[in-house]
């Protein structure tokens, strides 16, 4: 790779986004302008903007990898990414969300959920389990952008890792973590157009649409012979139902992730800074375009990297072996290898931009939470909570290299791990917060003591889910070896390929359901404030 | 159907491109409403929007 190419290019964005960002600090100066700026932003901003916080190199780099190993079959995602991610959250969730935020004056999704249930204690304790989890998240996210630097440069992961993560720290420094959407929007932009550019490149490389798709089909007896034990089909048809292959597609990566966005504290966050429901109406068109390009685009070329390899008379292997089982590099190493240089220095650059949009938000979610959740409401701290929000960011960042660094040397070969982190958070979210956010949108008689025994059921059985049944975490973090002297309790059954997820949602929402019975409604007076303009709307 | 493997994967691949449809065709016909907003909604985004911009001051 031309280093001074790929260095000019990178240097060229980062002026680019300083620009922006300077631009819409100096355009701001009260809370009038404030507002103004907001009201005023083009549905486009907003939605790519929202697309651009939602998908980062963990989608691209991570899910793209997986889509390798599991095939087509993890499409399944892209369609509740745009079914449930885009058009439920904005129609269903959003309009609602946005209107009783304002209402709550609420401005974190912790704060969100303790106004509603007039709980500082669960506002609390929601900004901890965000401050604590969160860091896997962005550890993925890191691990994915670095994986393409040490693939594109060639120099070692750790290395690339550390580099990446001083980029992205000095971004977040310079005042990346402040709501700026244009530079989102223009990220959001240029991943747009690298992926666009992806799509078109691989297909037109393949032979078109159609013959890409059978050249793909006709390897299905590669996979059955290399995976069909654990029941693969190959790379276009979907795993044996039951199978190991089955519970993880679909248990982890397709519902842990398609269901756990509605929950994403990150995403809620976006609705309360829309200024109308015409907004949410318009960024579901843009919105829906945007995700079809990143995640759709992402799994397709993943999956079609098989046959790229397996031609490859350099390679002749499939894309998993091609790597050396190290599943998150199928991605940069199909970019570097069947890509013009010029490309990949586009696709870094596109990279950058995922990466940058998605940790930003994430490190603003968890600044807030450790300040503003946790210091200030919760504990009661007084004082000014700069301190501790600027010490959260810097905890939170260190956490996540510490995880980007440690996470690979934890995890056996083949491992999807940047797909699997994302899929944990996602689940947990989804375990803890879903059945009482949707509640607290949709029912008036929701109770407090409700909300929080279906959080504490959600979490609690997905944490014990994850550390003793489900095999891939439970073997790998040896709690359960070292209680019960096995690798999970469900060992030899199908339940330790069983995602927390699909026992933590159900129990949370049957003990909200069953304890809403017993508790103590809340105020009329504060239900009726929590619940002013949303009928009209 | 699209030279994929079997009905699932077949399946999936067109529900991904309808539902991006509905999207568009959601996003299209209400462009340009949901837009009127109240006095009262006013009154409650003002104050919302005072305690958003100290929230980002201090990051």
């Amino acid at each position: 790779m031309n280093v001074l190419l790929l260095s000019v290019i990178v240097i060229v964005y980062m002026f680019i986004i300083g620009s922006l960002a300077f631009l819409a600090f100096r355009q701001t100066k009260n809370t009038t302008d404030y507002m103004i700026a907001g009201r005023s932003i083009h549905p486009y901003i907003m939605a790519i903007s929202y697309g651009a916080t939602f998908i980062s190199t963990s989608a691209i780099v991570g899910f793209g990898g997986a889509a390798s190993v599991f095939g087509m079959g993890i499409l399944w995602l892209t369609f509740l990414n745009i079914f449930v991610g885009i058009f439920v959250a904005f129609v269903f969730l959003g309009k609602r969300t946005r209107m009783m935020g304002l209402n709550l004056n609420a401005h974190t999704f912790p704060e969100f959920l303790g106004n509603r249930f007039q709980s500082r204690s669960l506002q609390g304790m929601s900004g901890l389990v965000i401050f604590i989890a969160m860091p896997l998240y962005a550890s993925v996210v890191l691990m994915g952008g670095a994986h393409f630097i040490a693939e594109v440069l060639q120099i070692d992961y750790n290395a690339a890792l550390f580099f990446f993560t001083i980029i992205i720290a000095v971004y977040v420094i310079m005042g990346g973590l402040k709501g700026v959407m244009y530079t989102d929007a223009f990220q959001g932009s240029l991943m747009f157009i690298g992926m666009t550019i992806l799509l078109i490149m691989t297909y037109s490389k393949l032979g078109g649409v159609i013959p890409a798709h059978e050249r793909l089909t006709a390897m299905a007896p590669v996979a059955e012979q290399i995976f069909g034990a654990k029941g693969h089909t190959g790379w276009t048809s979907f795993p044996k139902f039951g199978s190991e292959y089955w519970l993880t597609l679909v248990t982890t990566i397709v519902l842990g992730v398609g269901i756990g966005v509605l929950a994403q504290p990150q995403l809620v966050v976006r609705f309360m800074t829309v200024k109308s429901n015409r907004e949410l109406n318009r960024a579901v068109l843009v919105g829906g375009v945007f995700i079809l390009m990143m995640t759709g685009v992402a799994f397709v070329v993943g999956a079609l990297t098989n046959v790229y390899f397996y031609e490859h008379p350099a390679f002749q292997k499939i894309s998993l072996l091609a790597v050396g089982k190290n599943v998150d590099n199928v991605i940069p190493l199909y970019i570097s290898t069947a890509m013009p240089q010029w490309f990949t220095a586009i696709f870094m650059v596109t990279l950058l931009s995922a990466a940058m949009s998605t940790l930003s938000s994430q490190f603003h979610t968890m600044g807030t939470a450790a300040g503003r959740d946790v210091y200030e409401k919760w504990i009661g701290g007084k004082g000014n909570p700069v301190f501790i929000t600027k010490t959260g960011i810097l905890v939170a960042i260190l956490l996540s290299l510490f995880l980007a660094w440690g996470l690979p040397l934890f995890f056996e070969g083949g491992t999807e791990i940047i797909a699997r982190g994302t899929a944990i958070f996602f689940g947990l979210c989804a375990a803890a917060f879903l059945p009482m956010f949707v509640g607290a949108l949709y029912s008036k008689k929701i109770t407090r003591t409700a909300a929080l025994a279906g959080f504490w059921a959600g979490f609690g059985s997905s944490f014990f889910w994850l550390f003793f049944v489900h095999i891939k975490e439970s073997q790998s973090l040896l709690i359960c070896k070292a209680l019960f002297g096995v690798d999970s309790l469900g060992q030899n059954t199908f339940w330790a390929y069983v995602d927390p997820l699909i026992i933590g949602l159900p129990l949370s929402v049957l003990v909200t359901l069953a304890v809403n019975r017993f508790g103590k409604p809340l105020p009329k007076d504060h239900v009726a404030m929590c619940f002013k303009e949303i009928e009209k709307s | 159907m699209f030279g994929l493997g079997d009905f699932w994967v077949s399946a999936v691949f067109l529900l991904m491109i309808l539902s991006t449809v509905l999207c568009v065709i959601y996003g299209a016909l209400n462009w340009n409403k949901g837009g009127e907003t109240s006095r009262l909604e006013l009154m409650e985004e003002k104050r919302w929007s005072e305690e958003e911009k100290k929230i980002e001051d201090t990051l």
